[in-house]
């Protein structure tokens, strides 16, 4: 019995670590219909940032709050000067060059930072344990790790829905002509967005280099997650992404609690009766 | 990509100057010296990962190639001729199918004399299985030799009779029954209750090591040991709770297995949050590197791991006459970073390279080659190495050479960085002890 609800509460725990990944592709997704291929090398990227600011001697906490704004900025940069070049109706220039990006990414980072596997410490927290009784205990980082995946969501969700450049990405995700026609400048909701969505993604950074080793290579096997979380929850809602990611945690630990051999199996078994009993997710948003 | 044209701009560059001293040196020297000697040239072919998950393995092998060429440059005499050396390098980029490209590049645009390849069988495999086809003679190491013996043949479950030796293709290194033998040496130092944790992935050496046949389970059966195996799981798993409970439950003093860095890091911080701590974890691949260790924090103190080559190993290089500890300064003076265990097996490839090619007579003739790949007896800067089939099975006696295996624990030094300390030398007493082992705090 208590194997079980141990076997929950971190299967819960790790979906709040799959929702952070997911999230930023579900802004991304929700907004430009944009699949971008270099997601997961977008999270590799600010942990290694974050490793060079440590290096040299910036504290922790202090590198993710430069590490975020910068993201932000090149989110920025990266949807104005390139991928709004090439945004139009057909949808294969974009993605081709996310994928471009990936493996441009994937070689700067080795060529700068070696293929040396890295971590970023984050002390005594790395260890800590929360005990709860009957032989049951879960760490401090995947709790943290939960509630800034809760933060984010909570704090897009108050943009999106609380302001008017929230209802402007909400319009240009709904019909970009019409919100064209209401005076909206897509191209600049657009760069809004990719900057946002790496500004979270530099957040999933910090928590995937302080869980476990990362290196230049390591990015496109989160990808995957990421993607079944965000088609799980349904496209465009971001409590939908979090509920995705926790539905792919739990059905990882519940399936390795039966046999280790089916744990990473079963995540993906759950996205496909997902898609198969409802197709747009389980609380889409968006009608298309 | 830049970093593979680099040591070709590098090779060809002092190929130019070694190429043209030797020129010289033939001219001044006899004017009765053929010509055609001095455009003869021993080509060394050498693949390994520089690129890719696999990268680390590689990671001296600029220095060690620069080094290698600097001393060579007066070239090597074979046959009563002195050949300049050539090395091209190329790169799988960890990735089984361009390693069989670029070893067939070699083969046929570069025209390589010998085939050198290092590090994991995803790399030592398609190189060899491409030299094997053309008759190219082809040194291999830093692989298990099983994976490499009997992952190359066309039956891998067929058993002995059908395990064909090979003619071309040689290799050095241990096997998993070394690593066996000293993890469980390693063991009965410290005082447990005997019960180990597994941690086998669902991988080719995941699934050899938990091999009811070939790996772990029967020789600690035999030992007395419990094994708790709480089955095969995908590699970059993010979480390892299950076996933490199973591990738990069967009261585990002893974790073993082998896995990729980031799944052990996972794992070893998972198990501290969720209160599991066991007394030795002894963990192959992942903990080879330095930096890997220094990953965990202070978590990574007195983890213990098979160890291959050390700056401490007694062995001299025949090439530089360089003691390990020499070749250890040597790297971390040139490339700022602690050294690594490839560093002496990859030295010692172009060791072998040099001794077989001078007692060839003829670089050129591939047969020539071969015969001496298996006469060699060379003491390298990783021990001596034969291929005679000493403590090996009569099938693999003729393609594999062994070389000794320790066990070791990671010491924290200074706080934050770490040095293997070898604690248990049972299988290899030549190679001094620096110490018990001790359970993990």
């Amino acid at each position: 019995m208590f194997g079980w609800i141990d076997t929950v509460i971190q299967g819960i725990l790790l979906g709040g670590l799959y929702s952070l990944y997911a999230t930023g592709l579900s802004v991304i997704f929700g907004i430009m219909r944009l699949v971008n291929l270099a997601h997961g090398d977008l999270i590799v990227l600010p942990a290694f940032l974050m490793l060079a600011l440590v290096g040299v001697g910036v504290p922790i906490v202090l590198a993710l709050a430069i590490v975020v704004p910068l993201m932000y900025a090149g989110g920025y940069v990266l949807q104005t000067v390139m991928l709004n070049r090439v945004l139009g109706r057909n949808i294969l220039p974009p993605l081709l060059i996310t994928f471009g990006l990936s493996i441009i990414v994937q070689n700067g980072l080795l060529e700068g930072f070696s293929a040396d596997t890295r971590f970023l410490n984050v002390g005594p927290l790395q260890s800590a344990s929360l005990p709860l009784g009957g032989g049951i205990a879960f760490g401090i980082m995947p709790l943290i790790c939960l509630a800034a995946a809760v933060a984010v969501i909570v704090l897009l969700n108050a943009v999106f829905y609380r302001t008017a450049v929230g209802r402007a990405f909400r319009a240009t995700s709904d019909d970009v002509q019409i919100a064209q026609l209401m005076g909206i400048n897509d191209r600049s909701i657009y760069a809004l967005t990719m900057g946002i969505a790496l500004a979270v993604c530099a957040v999933a950074g910090f928590f995937l280099g302080a869980r476990s080793n990362f290196d230049p290579s390591i990015g496109p096997a989160r990808l995957l997650y990421a993607f079944e979380a965000v088609i799980i929850g349904g496209l465009g809602s971001l409590w939908g992404t979090l509920a995705g990611g926790i539905v792919v945690g739990l059905a990882q630990t519940i399936g390795a609690h039966l046999d280790p051999e089916w744990q990473i199996l079963a995540g993906h078994v759950a996205f496909l009766i997902v898609l198969v009993i409802r197709p747009r997710g389980l609380f889409p948003r968006a009608v298309d | 990509m830049a970093r593979k044209s680099d040591i070709n701009r590098l090779n060809r560059r002092t190929f130019m100057k070694a190429s043209a001293a030797t020129g010289a040196a033939l001219a001044a020297g006899s004017v009765f010296a053929p010509s055609v000697r001095a455009a003869q040239t021993l080509k060394l072919g050498y693949v390994s990962p520089q690129t890719g998950p696999l990268a680390p393995f590689a990671e001296a092998d600029k220095f060690i190639i620069s080094s290698f060429l600097e001393t060579v440059k007066g070239g090597v005499k074979v046959g009563g001729a002195k050949l300049p050396v050539e090395v091209t390098v190329k790169d799988s980029q960890s990735n089984p199918n361009r390693a069989a490209e670029v070893a067939k590049e070699l083969i046929v645009s570069n025209k390589i004399d010998l085939m050198l390849v290092a590090s994991t069988p995803e790399t030592t495999n398609p190189v060899s299985t491409q030299c094997e086809i053309e008759e190219v003679p082809c040194i291999s190491s830093v692989a298990p030799w099983q994976p490499y013996f009997i992952g190359r043949q066309a039956n891998p479950a067929g058993g002995p009779p059908a395990w064909k030796p090979f003619n071309y293709t040689y290799h050095f290194f241990w096997g998993l029954e070394d690593v066996i033998a000293v993890y469980t040496n390693m063991w009965q130092q410290v005082k447990t209750d005997k019960s180990v944790g597994g941690l086998f992935p669902n991988d080719g050496d995941g699934n050899a090591w938990g091999s009811k046949q070939v790996g772990f389970p029967p020789v600690l059966d035999k030992l007395g040991f419990k094994l708790t195996d709480p089955g095969r799981y995908q590699n970059l798993t993010d979480d390892f709770t299950a076996q933490i409970a199973a591990f738990k439950k069967a009261n585990c003093d002893i974790i073993t297995g082998v896995m990729i860095p980031p799944d052990f890091t996972t794992f070893w911080n998972q198990a501290s949050q969720q209160g599991f701590k066991p007394k030795v974890a002894s963990i192959g691949k992942a903990i080879l590197f330095p930096v890997a260790v220094e990953a965990l924090g202070k978590n990574g103190n007195n983890l213990s791991s098979e160890v291959w080559w050390t700056p401490n190993h007694p062995f001299k290089s025949s090439l530089t006459g360089q003691s390990a500890k020499q070749l250890a300064d040597a790297y971390e003076k040139s490339s700022g970073k602690q050294w690594t265990q490839p560093i002496g097996f990859v030295h010692a490839l172009f060791e072998l390279a040099v001794d077989v090619a001078k007692r060839s007579g003829n670089a050129g003739d591939n047969k020539a080659m071969v015969k001496a790949i298996a006469a060699t007896n060379l003491h390298t800067v990783v021990g001596p190495i034969a291929w005679n089939g000493k403590n090996l099975p009569p099938f693999a006696a003729k393609n594999i050479a062994k070389t000794p295996l320790v066990g070791g624990q990671w010491r924290l030094r200074n706080g934050n960085k770490y040095d293997i300390v070898i604690t248990d030398n049972k299988t290899a007493p030549e190679i001094p002890v620096g110490g018990k082992m001790e359970p993990i705090a």
